[in-house]
């Protein structure tokens, strides 16, 4: 059964919203009653102090883990409790904050994985690979190559991604993110661990691929010049509790958040 | 200076897709081939047949079933042994009990057979990784190898418990001498080595590698660790279950359990350990290594004309042998395999050094 398409839902429409969610494990709370929307098309960051639980955030949306209490509904639909499977068939992509790429494959292959549901023919027909299975598998494979050319990694398509540096590294998991057509996209601190070139880079294609595929992006970064620059709205979390949410201007000088990053004289 | 891809371009991505993107590849081992077919038989004595060609080929198949498993979807399995005894036995009881059965169905029948177990087998694969799940599949070889010697009906109630095949025949021609059953073991290694390979680089052996690399990541790109996982055990038994049939029928004749044991399962793990893990040509070359070394250390004294005797030759083997598994290991960790893709890597640039 699968969501409904996102075409569905016109752009600056809620593609997803996050309502009440608390998360805890044992006594230690992650999040807090949080709630926010995201809408199609934007790009959405979520920053905060390390430990705010902005990653935990992105495994609740994501299905990694069931959140005590509260709900979230994706495109109209609302769910309380889910497999990551789910959330990928029904359109969330996601990369981590440390690189969790297939060690052992290429390039090519890690991306091509990245279009396992969108690929149907049964093993009796990759077994044969002659017909509708080939056809297939070519097919998948322009899309891909489509992704390599956007990303501008051909040169290492067919490289073992373990040997890649890790900029580049960060951008074939990007690429199979982007292999999945995800409605949403979810990117954990994309630039964590860059310098300024490969930043930029990195910055690039996020605007390119919300402004070019139009996908909704949500984003947790600490680089707040990036935050600032790329992002259409902001939410800022502080110990498992949302203490801002408005476009980046306005959190700038929102006083919660300076007093959250800079600490408050007691 | 006679290996070199240059000049060869791809014009569509079917070529670029192919098993052998490269054209001297593709010619040796279409050669390859042709040689096992047609050069082999004109010159291959009974020896070569029982003790080299088929034990080597049949392991292979094994082996691959094997690395399907462990090399590409990274669960380790010590119950190769008890899945070939699946086969054998399922093998031997279609055989018996409907003995007009065509003698591909029959095989095709123990491969099944031993799908369905090796998926039943695999169910805790889903809760356990690394050790304990080859302690889990260690448990499945030992309750095989008890069913198969303790259930009488598996033997036929034979008071020996061992159990014979009759006469083979396929499509009416006899497979009696070793060079029939060599070309009917090589065609079976040849075509399911081929599925084997496409199964590897299309779908589903992608998401046998993705469950292998970083399951975490494999599950948000939508593989469901339950197929992948369940996928990888069955296709990898229904190959060793095929195996294990094949070494019944073909290589042993009769047998008993104790044929299919635990030893029988290390035996292939070290195949496709010293071979390479997640590699076909691994798989190959590891059974050769196994199955060849022995035999060659034994004759070695006589060879080289130092006399012996046969108790210290057998000695000497078994220590030269596991001297050399740990060399080999020691030398390159990820098997023979990789030493050989690093001597054709090596081979592109000869003879100038870059």
């Amino acid at each position: 059964m699968r969501a409904p398409a996102a075409s569905d839902i016109a752009a600056g429409e809620v593609l997803l919203s996050v309502e009440d969610v608390t998360l805890s494990f044992g006594g230690v709370v992650a999040l807090r009653d949080v709630s926010f929307d995201i809408k199609k098309g934007e790009i959405r960051a979520i920053i905060g102090p390390n430990g705010a639980g902005k990653t935990s955030m992105l495994n609740v949306i994501n299905g990694f883990y069931q959140p005590q209490k509260g709900s979230i509904s994706f495109k109209g639909e609302t769910r309380t409790k889910m497999r990551p499977y789910d959330a990928a068939d029904g359109g969330i992509a996601r990369t981590f904050q440390n690189v969790a790429l297939f060690k052992g494959m290429s390039a090519l292959d890690n991306i091509l994985a990245g279009r396992t549901l969108k690929m149907k023919r049964g093993w009796f027909w990759q077994m044969l690979r002659i017909g509708p299975a080939l056809t297939e598998e070519i097919e998948h494979r322009k899309r891909v190559e489509e992704i390599i050319d956007f990303l501008e990694i051909q040169a290492i398509r067919k490289v073992p991604v373990a040997r890649l540096p890790y900029g580049l590294q960060k951008r074939v998991e990007l690429g199979r993110a982007l292999a999945m057509e995800p409605d949403l996209l979810l990117l954990d601190e994309p630039m964590a661990g860059m310098n300024l070139e490969e930043k930029e880079d990195m910055s690039r294609f996020i605007i390119d691929v919300n402004d070019h595929y139009g996908t909704t992006i949500a984003l947790i970064e600490h680089d707040m010049g990036v935050v600032m620059d790329l992002s259409d709205r902001v939410v800022v979390l502080d110990h498992g509790v949302k203490i801002a949410d408005a476009t980046p201007d306005e959190v700038k000088k929102d006083q919660a958040v300076i007093d959250a990053y800079l600490g408050v004289a007691h | 200076m006679l290996y070199r891809e240059a000049g060869q371009f791809k014009t569509s991505y079917q070529a670029d897709q192919a098993i052998f993107p490269i054209a001297q590849d593709r010619w040796f081992v279409w050669g390859l081939v042709a040689f096992g077919f047609l050069v082999l038989p004109l010159f291959a004595d009974q020896y070569l047949y029982t003790e080299v060609l088929i034990p080597v080929l049949i392991l292979s198949l094994a082996a691959i079933g094997l690395n399907i498993l462990t090399g590409y979807c990274g669960q380790l399995s010590l119950g190769t042994g008890g899945f070939m005894a699946v086969g054998a036995y399922a093998a031997y009881n279609l055989a018996l009990r409907l003995p007009e059965t065509n003698l591909i169905v029959v095989f095709l029948f123990a491969g099944l057979m031993a799908m369905a177990v090796g998926v039943l087998f695999g169910i805790p694969s889903l809760r356990i990784k690394g050790f304990y799940l080859a302690v889990a599949t260690l448990a499945s070889q030992f309750f095989l190898e008890w069913a198969f010697a303790r259930v009488k009906w598996f033997t036929n109630y034979a008071p020996s418990g061992s159990v014979a095949v009759g006469k083979l025949e396929l499509f009416g021609m006899p497979i009696q001498t070793p060079m029939e059953k060599y070309l009917f073991v090589l065609a079976i290694v040849v075509v399911m080595t081929l599925a084997a390979k496409n199964l590897i680089r299309g779908r589903l052996g992608r998401m046998w590698m993705a469950t292998r690399d970083m399951d975490i990541a494999a599950e948000i790109i939508g593989i469901r660790p339950l197929y992948a996982k369940l996928s990888a055990f069955a296709v990898s038994s229904f190959f060793i279950g095929v195996s294990g049939a094949l070494w019944a029928f073909l290589r042993l004749g009769s047998w008993e359990p104790l044929a299919f044991d635990i030893n029988r399962s290390f035996q292939i793990l070290f195949m496709v350990i010293i071979g390479g893990l997640g590699s076909l040509l691994g798989s190959f070359l590891g059974a050769a290594f196994i199955v060849l070394m022995p035999i060659f250390l034994n004759q070695l004294p006589g060879i080289l004309g130092i006399p012996m005797s046969t108790a210290l030759i057998s000695h000497l083997e078994f220590m030269v042998f596991g001297a050399m598994i740990v060399f080999f290991l020691i030398v390159e960790p990820h098997g023979l395999a990789r030493l050989w893709a690093i001597a054709k890597e090596k081979l592109r640039l000869w003879p100038f050094p870059y």
